[in-house]
């Protein structure tokens, strides 16, 4: 599903500020893979997403979306294929428009837009079935600027914009780190519904190692932007915070360095 | 006091013509999030475009046009040298800005002031709006209609309306997404250059069909006419939403209360006018307005802030 072979990352090259993010790292997803990333900061896991998403290009390396190459495609062309959600819940939506328009923007990800109407009316009546789901109200608030939400409101939003059309792969940044205990358990927990709902392909950042073990079928651990761990199946269910952490360092040769991680 | 209510008319009219100037500054500024400089050039190629077309014999509406379309290509110009080559948007309208007054030049034979033969009745009559046909109403030697407040209102309708409908469509709407939010915007599949570039070419029809009405208005098109242009846009789009922002809400009365900024502004200009100013500091007043109007939301956000009410806070 997701190839990604050898790819490099440097930013501010022959700079004081040279930080090679993404070092030779590769990565196989196979269809419907829920994939959890974990690793300490700077250890490149913004970086990969980044890179899977085309916010800029990699310096080398290829990047296949079901076997075709996307290495080379601006943003907006690999939004086709992608649904995302950002760590900041003010970037995933349009502040200063409505909830309903906010949908129909992402109901039309991928497609030509052109002269039709920018929200037919039987879109209306769907956008309110999906976010009754929710079950924060927002069914009822279609016409209320998306300035008015909270941060959780508005990465629940954003999780439902992602996934209004099915996406070929699902990037998850630390969707949830920006809220509190309470509101991130419930994204996360209408994350685990939509994913296993639609069996969506997923690479989901997280600082919460715990969370890392409970979700998904597969861990990875990123350290100096390579992967250094890489845990499926009966290996990732029997899983703890203290075992993986002892992994980590025999895999890395350094302790892991996460403040969040840690305290959380 | 006399004067000023013979000159409101007038007044209005040229308030008018400057409106939709500033419902195309509000496409940038507002909807786009782009203050654009390329406006002080655009505006003088609509003008120029139409007076050399029509005093070539073309005629009235495919010279306008062509005054749109010219205001289009500057606009293409600034949105190229912004999303291609990099530079910042404020930035590339100055180089456009700067670049039109040469082409301006051209258009007008190298000319600084071409001028429309208003003393031939048969050109005169031609014309959609001009000053003369203000004070023609006035004395009753022209039916009411062909009155330049009634004749560009109607334009005025049209383009809300037109724009109004544009908005809503998926393509206006990937528009207003650009500007809102441009990640967001592009994590959506909107092509967010391509967006900017439409955004621009529209605003610069807009201002530059603006330019083409006032130098029938006026009878004359000259090459400092776009100067401050700008400036006097921005500022019927601030005053247009300190004093109607309250209560217009929907997109196309947020576009009329630009247009009322803009007549208000001349009403405003008039009555200092007519209070004895001399005209030559019209432009250190014009600056005074928008940065007085530029300020206050600032200063009330500073020291007067309200705590904000945030509707369903209780779901979060």
């Amino acid at each position: 599903m997701l190839e990604i072979k050898g790819i490099y990352k440097t930013f501010n090259p022959g700079t004081v500020n040279e930080k090679r993010a993404l070092n030779g790292l590769s990565l196989n997803l196979n269809d419907g893979d829920f994939v959890t990333v974990i690793g300490g900061n700077g250890a490149g896991k913004s970086t990969l997403l980044n890179a899977v998403a085309g916010v800029w290009p990699v310096d080398e390396g290829s990047i296949l979306i079901d076997g075709a190459n996307v290495a080379r495609l601006a943003e907006h062309k690999r939004a086709k294929y992608i649904g995302r959600v950002f760590q900041d819940p003010m970037m995933g939506t349009a502040a200063t428009m409505q909830i309903e328009e906010n949908l129909a923007l992402a109901a039309r990800r991928g497609q030509r837009r052109g002269l039709k109407s920018g929200i037919a009316k039987a879109e209306r009546e769907r956008y309110r079935e999906i976010l009754k789901t929710l079950d924060l109200g927002l069914e009822d608030r279609l016409t209320s600027k998306v300035g008015l939400l909270s941060g959780g409101q508005r990465q629940a939003l954003t999780l439902l914009m992602a996934t209004l059309r099915k996406p070929k792969l699902l990037l998850l940044d630390e969707h949830t780190a920006a809220l509190d205990p309470k509101t991130a358990a419930k994204v996360l927990d209408t994350t685990e519904k939509i994913v296993t709902r639609d069996s969506l392909t997923t690479l989901m950042i997280t600082h919460n190692m715990k969370d890392a073990i409970a979700h998904g079928n597969r861990l990875i651990m990123m350290y100096d932007g390579r992967i250094v761990l890489d845990i499926s199946g009966q290996e990732k269910k029997a899983l703890t915070v203290e075992h993986l952490l002892e992994q980590f360092s025999r895999a890395s040769g350094a302790e892991f360095a996460s403040d969040r991680a840690l305290l959380s | 006091m006399v004067d000023f209510i013979n000159a409101l008319p007038g007044a209005v009219s040229q308030g008018l013509i400057w409106g939709i100037l500033a419902a195309g500054v509000y496409i940038t500024y507002k909807i786009l999030d782009i203050a654009d400089l390329t406006v002080d050039g655009s505006f003088c190629t609509g003008g120029a475009a139409f007076v050399v077309l029509f005093a070539g014999g073309a005629n009235l509406w495919a010279a306008l046009l062509a005054a749109a379309l010219a205001g289009m290509a500057a606009g293409f110009a600034t949105g190229i040298l912004h999303t291609v080559c990099g530079i910042p948007a404020i930035l590339a309208g100055i180089l456009t800005q700067l670049g039109l007054y040469s082409v301006n030049m051209a258009i007008m034979g190298m000319k600084a002031t071409v001028a429309i033969n208003v003393t031939n009745p048969d050109v005169l009559d031609q014309l959609l709006v001009s000053l003369r046909f203000v004070q023609d109403v006035a004395k009753g030697a022209r039916p009411l209609w062909r009155h330049p407040i009634f004749v560009v209102g109607l334009f005025t309708a049209a383009i809300i309306a037109l724009l109004y409908w544009f908005f809503g469509r998926e393509l206006g709407a990937a528009l207003r997404a650009t500007g809102a939010n441009p990640n967001m915007a592009r994590a959506q599949g909107i092509n967010t250059d391509f967006c900017k570039v439409l955004g621009l070419m529209i605003s610069n029809g807009l201002v530059a069909l603006s330019g083409g009405l006032l130098v029938q208005y006026n009878s004359a098109c000259e090459i400092q006419m776009g100067r401050g242009a700008i400036v006097i846009g921005l500022a019927a789009v601030i005053i247009g939403q300190v004093i109607f922002g309250k209560i217009f809400r929907n997109f196309a009365l947020k576009l009329l209360s630009v247009v009322l900024g803009a007549i208000l502004y001349y009403i405003v200009i008039q009555a200092v006018l007519a209070m004895g100013l001399n005209p030559n500091y019209l432009k250190l007043l014009s600056a005074l307005v928008v940065a007085v109007f530029l300020s206050v939301p600032y200063w009330k956000g500073k020291y007067f802030s309200k705590p904000v009410k945030r509707e369903g806070a209780k779901h979060a």
